[in-house]
């Protein structure tokens, strides 16, 4: 069966205040995949998600970004989330005086907000201002909340397991699993994602098609998941720069 | 001539400390009178929704109205046991004791403003809740003002009783299209032992009033006062300084300014003055500029050891015209204070911006929901019909975006 690609990314070169980040970054995910982005600290995991999603300091030099066959590299980031685009971030800000009840509604008025909420186990949480005060798995469930609202069609994930315990991290895995469509047949899945973890504990909790490590602001490998989690257990990203420059 | 009129008659020419100048004599003395109601029945539609404009629905869920139009009281009721609610002048006839409250907190001779009220015939309501007794639902006053190049002078003497409780909502407005006018209003309020007060002003002003207010309160022990000011609507200038004085143990003062504006030049603030152990004051003020010239004052002052005072003064300027010019004070007189303040002026953050546009959200309308989080301020101790008339007045459709 053919692949239908959701996402292209094609020689992808992105600066942040004149520091190139991201060099030449190519990249693909079909219609239906789930994929995971390991990589180092600092090696452009993160600016890649921001880059896609549209946030204007993070500037594309060369390269583009096509979505759903659209080259939305221009394209202003409201538009793009309308487009079907949706991103959790890894550390969103607290919006004074907004309810998280009202957000939901923002994000889509015809969400049904009390289903939602009570999936996530948010509902004490609907009339607190965002991310106000949230601890470290209240602000990731908050960004799944928000995310289960929209109902993208292609979700970027920072991180959603880091400084989260083992209660919220199920609830955020079930949470991806249907943003995914993963609780759903394979070949009636449309949806798809990137989740970018650090130390990979997320990936026993959601099913993942396939993974790409990122060192020094590019795509250096790819492969299945659970191999490539397992090198990278036991060599490190070390031996991901071995595995490509063998000596 | 009595010893007040001959202090207001020295004072008739005396420029006001603070604010831009005014010559009296470019808006006219007298305004246009207006006969008595019985009732709201008869209340014209363009009063009625001048008073909406300013958060005040009267009738309905109420402790007591009064409604001034220009200078005439056409309407004063009190509709509960225990509170009573007259228009200044009958006041003053009926109760001797009143010259003891009256003109004793805010000097007839402060400047020309407080002069020019003490020199014409007073206007303004009386409200006094006697002891032990609590409102439910907030008074509402409503001071309409229609314009006409003339002036509108108010005073006002509130008395909470021991341990009574006391909330008012008074709005001051004009209608749509009012044209020049300059509103003087003097407003007394004395918070016996154990009394609590909430005393809110909602101002909607036409963009040709001058507005000169002049406040003061005084708390006793035990006692509390929550002052909350907002202004949404744009006006030609306006400038306010109330003061709050906690004069017995453990008296506490909270203000709250919300304010808006697109254009002209406000100078608002208050001052708490701390004179009793175990006192406390909190004052916060969030103001937001597309255009206006806002001063945004607070100032505490600390005279005896073991109190607590805080000043928060924060504004966002949305566009390249606007000036917010924030001065908070902090006056200590002994040791063992424990005051503090945070002011800040700004413009919207962009990751909060890129927040809600990543949520789909068009740059115009993440503006507005932030502006409108920004100036949604929690007021305690109102009493939750005024709280939600508050929520109403911050969430008003005509706050609008920068661009």
């Amino acid at each position: 069966m053919e692949v239908i690609w959701l996402l292209e990314i094609d020689g992808l070169w992105v600066s942040i205040g004149g520091k190139r980040v991201l060099k030449d970054v190519n990249l693909k995910v079909g219609q239906g995949e789930t994929h995971a982005l390991f990589g180092p600290n600092g090696c452009g995991k993160t600016t890649l998600l921001n880059t896609i999603a549209g946030i204007p300091r993070y500037v594309v030099e060369d390269g583009q970004i096509r979505f759903k066959g659209q080259d939305i590299t221009e394209m202003p980031m409201n538009e793009r989330a309308q487009l079907g685009l949706g991103i959790a971030f890894q550390h969103p800000p607290t919006i004074r005086g907004l309810k998280v009840r009202d957000l939901i509604k923002l994000c889509n008025p015809k969400a049904d907000a009390a289903w939602i909420l009570n999936e996530l186990d948010f509902a004490e949480f609907a009339d607190r201002e965002v991310n106000k005060g949230f601890s470290g798995g209240e602000v990731k469930r908050s960004e799944m909340v928000q995310l289960m609202a929209q109902g993208p069609d292609f979700v970027m994930l920072d991180e959603p397991d880091s400084g989260v315990d083992l209660e919220n991290i199920k609830v955020i895995g079930k949470a991806i699993n249907m943003l995914t469509q993963k609780d759903q047949r394979p070949s009636t899945r449309t949806k798809s994602g990137i989740i970018i973890t650090h130390f990979g504990h997320i990936l026993d909790y959601i099913s993942t098609d396939k993974a790409h490590v990122m060192i020094e602001g590019t795509v250096v490998c790819s492969g299945g998941p659970m191999e490539i989690l397992e090198q990278i257990k036991a060599n490190g990203y070390e031996g991901c720069v071995e595995c490509l420059c063998p000596a | 001539m009595s010893g007040l009129e001959k202090r207001a008659e020295k004072a008739r020419d005396k420029r006001a400390a603070l604010g831009t100048d005014i010559d009296l004599e470019s808006y006219e003395s007298e305004a246009k009178s207006h006969g008595e109601m019985d009732s709201l029945e008869g209340l014209p539609s363009e009063v009625e929704q001048a008073a909406l404009a300013a958060g005040v629905s009267l009738g309905g869920e109420t402790s007591g109205d009064y409604l001034q139009m220009d200078q005439s009281p056409v309407l004063q009721s009190a509709a509960m046991e225990g509170i009573e609610l007259l228009d200044i002048a009958s006041a003053l006839e009926k109760h001797s004791y009143l010259k003891d409250y009256y003109w004793k907190l805010v000097p007839i001779d402060m400047d020309k403003f407080t002069a020019d009220v003490g020199l014409h015939p007073p206007a303004g309501y009386f409200i006094r809740a006697k002891p032990n007794t609590t409102t439910v639902f907030p008074l509402k006053a409503c001071l309409y003002m229609g314009g006409g190049g003339s002036r509108q002078r108010v005073h006002n003497v509130v008395i909470a009783e021991e341990n009574s409780s006391l909330h008012i909502i008074t709005g001051c407005t004009t209608p749509a299209h009012a044209g020049r006018g300059l509103h003087l209003g003097v407003s007394e309020v004395y918070v016996k032992r154990g009394a609590h007060v909430s005393f809110t002003m909602v101002h909607n002003w036409g963009e040709e009033v001058e507005v000169r207010p002049r406040g003061a309160s005084y708390v006793e022990a035990g006692g509390s006062i929550s002052e909350n000011y907002i202004t949404l609507s744009p006006v030609k200038s306006l400038q306010a300084f109330p003061t709050a004085t906690l004069a017995g143990e453990g008296a506490k003062a909270s203000f709250n300014t919300i304010m808006y504006s697109s254009r002209g030049k406000i100078d608002i603030g208050n001052q708490t003055l701390l004179e009793a152990p175990k006192a406390s004051a909190e004052s916060i003020s969030r103001v937001v500029s597309t255009g206006g010239e806002i001063i945004n004052r607070g100032r505490m002052v600390g005279k005896v050891p073991d109190i607590k005072a805080h000043l928060e003064c924060v504004g966002l300027i949305l566009t390249d015209k606007g000036r917010i010019y924030s001065i908070p004070e902090l006056d200590g007189w002994c040791g063992g204070l424990d005051m503090s303040h945070e002011a800040a002026v700004g413009k919207i953050s962009q990751e909060e911006l890129e927040y809600l546009m990543a949520r789909g959200l068009p740059v115009d309308e993440a503006t507005r929901v932030i502006v409108r989080g920004f100036l949604d301020v929690e007021i305690k101790g109102l009493p939750p019909a005024l709280k939600e008339e508050m929520q109403k007045i911050t969430k008003l459709e005509e706050i609008h975006g920068g661009s």
